[in-house]
């Protein structure tokens, strides 16, 4: 299974990276979008939003399930990606190279303490 | 531990995600569902039906016996080889299953069950049996393996694979069967297209499917078999029907002959149910999100529910099965709760795609 090395993980399938201005930018993992099938349709948060860690904030769809995805951390939502709203399965054929949604987190230092690489593939090795 | 049909492991070799379906550990795709459900539309696609259970029933009094215990008429096979969907029905009308009864001869029929209720198909069978059909001999085939194959060129593909079957099954009208050395040959199925369902001894099912293959008919799993049979508006025992409901408001009331003399298990309660709800087919409208099974739907006659709801890959939106209150007719247009939102749907007759048409 894909799980880049540079990368943040949470334990509900999320990938985040932390850009230089410390915005996040958040996707869901490759196991993910595996898991779940063709995705059909994806709904993001509204700009500007403030979110909780842990909060459901998006959802994504395949034919077979509907799934939500999760705040990493408490924030205010900074972009959405209307790009994988029109064409949902772009996220099937890269979950990496496709990101959801931007959160510029209340404390950016929390980031560090998300699962780092080796930590979500033994997450994913247990399922 | 899971129960595995005899293809498991070409399955696997072809690269399915496997998953637990009613007992059976069964493919539920080999890639992409959509792909492999355009594939049945467009070209070729088989499925592994072999959870599947076909239930031989001999004996001279057959006809007679399967008169009385499906709702369905078994006078209404009359040519060797015709096949009649029917409802099996709980005296209360309830839904213990649908099946398929092919006509083999006089005394001899053949059902084709589905896989989670076989066990209590059998049962039901034989206590039915032993109450009013003496003499008649039930037998479960979990000898035999099943391949459904099906799309607007299954037929020529299955002759290409299987020499010497397309002087037996060519003749064959749609709902026929016929014998073919080892190979029970039936033009039926389970998508809305054309094609075959091919009942045959579990030891050559491999060869088959790889025959099969390399004539470029496509593996396909559950997940397609699913939006293709809901597009087809067909229902799935458990999820549009189950021991709930009766055949009438389960958009079945044209396999129940309630007019003529015929008795048959289920028919009194049948006669006097006030029928209350009824099954339409709905069609998302504007998107938002996809219908999906047990959302409530809200009608000016009152709410209801989604049966089953799904993408649709042909009309690239989505459709469903739902239960609603009588009245509600099609072109109005219904509500249906998706998570926190409110979507609107179109409703239909079903099928909403039949031969590769859209008919919605």
């Amino acid at each position: 299974m894909n799980v880049p090395p540079n990368l943040k993980y949470t334990d509900s399938h999320e990938w985040i990276r932390k850009e230089a201005d410390g915005t996040l930018t958040i996707g869901i993992t490759d196991h993910a979008q595996e898991a779940l099938g063709d995705l059909v349709f994806i709904e993001l948060p509204a700009v500007g939003r403030t979110v909780k860690a842990g909060e459901a904030v998006a959802v994504v769809e395949s034919v077979k399930a509907a799934s939500d995805v999760y705040a990493p951390l408490a924030g205010v939502v900074s972009a959405a990606n209307t790009e994988v709203t029109d064409a949902p399965e772009k996220v099937n054929a890269d979950a990496y190279g496709h990101w959801l949604y931007k959160l510029k987190p209340a404390n950016a230092a929390d980031a560090d303490k998300l699962l780092d690489a080796a930590a979500y593939s033994k997450t994913i090795a247990a399922e | 531990m899971l129960r595995q049909t005899p293809l498991n492991a070409a399955h696997r070799a072809a690269g399915a995600k496997m998953v637990d379906f009613g007992g059976w550990e069964m493919p539920v795709s080999y890639g992409s569902q959509i792909e492999e459900h355009h594939a049945v539309r467009r070209d070729a696609g088989m499925f592994d039906v072999s959870h599947m259970l076909a239930v031989d029933l001999a004996g001279d009094g057959a006809r007679a016996f399967l008169r009385y215990a499906l709702a369905n008429n078994v006078d209404k096979l009359s040519v060797t080889g015709k096949a009649l969907y029917s409802c099996l029905l709980r005296p209360d009308g309830g839904i213990l299953d649908d099946l398929i009864a092919y006509f083999l001869r006089e005394d001899a029929f053949r059902i084709v069950v589905n896989a989670a209720t076989a066990e209590k198909d059998v049962a039901w069978f034989n206590a039915l049996i032993a109450e009013r059909g003496p003499g008649i001999a039930l037998t479960p085939r979990r000898d035999l393996a099943m391949l459904a194959v099906q799309g607007p060129n299954a037929r020529t593909k299955v002759w290409a694979a299987l020499p010497g079957s397309r002087e037996a099954s060519e003749p064959l009208k749609p709902f026929m069967a016929a014998q073919f050395g080892d190979y029970f040959i039936a033009r039926t199925g389970y998508t809305g297209e054309d094609g075959f369902e091919l009942t045959l001894p579990a030891e050559r099912s491999v060869a088959l499917w790889n025959e099969l293959s390399a004539v470029g008919v496509r593996p396909c799993g559950l997940g397609a078999r699913d939006t293709l049979r809901l597009e087809a508006g067909m229902n799935l025992y458990g999820q549009d029907m189950t021991e709930a409901e009766n055949p009438l408001e389960s958009g079945l009331a044209w396999t129940v002959d309630l007019a003529s003399a015929r008795d048959f298990v289920g028919k009194e309660a049948l006669a006097r149910a006030s029928i209350a709800r009824q099954q339409v087919g709905l069609v998302q409208q504007g998107g938002g999100g996809v219908l999906r099974s047990h959302q409530r739907v809200l009608t000016a006659g009152g709410s209801g529910e989604i049966t089953s709801g799904t993408f649709s890959p042909t009309l690239a939106g989505s459709i469903a099965l739902a239960r609603v209150p009588v009245g509600v007719t099609p072109g109005d247009t219904v509500t249906v709760e998706v998570r926190d939102k409110r979507l609107e749907a179109r409703v239909v007759k079903p099928p909403f795609v039949r031969q590769g048409k859209v008919l919605v």
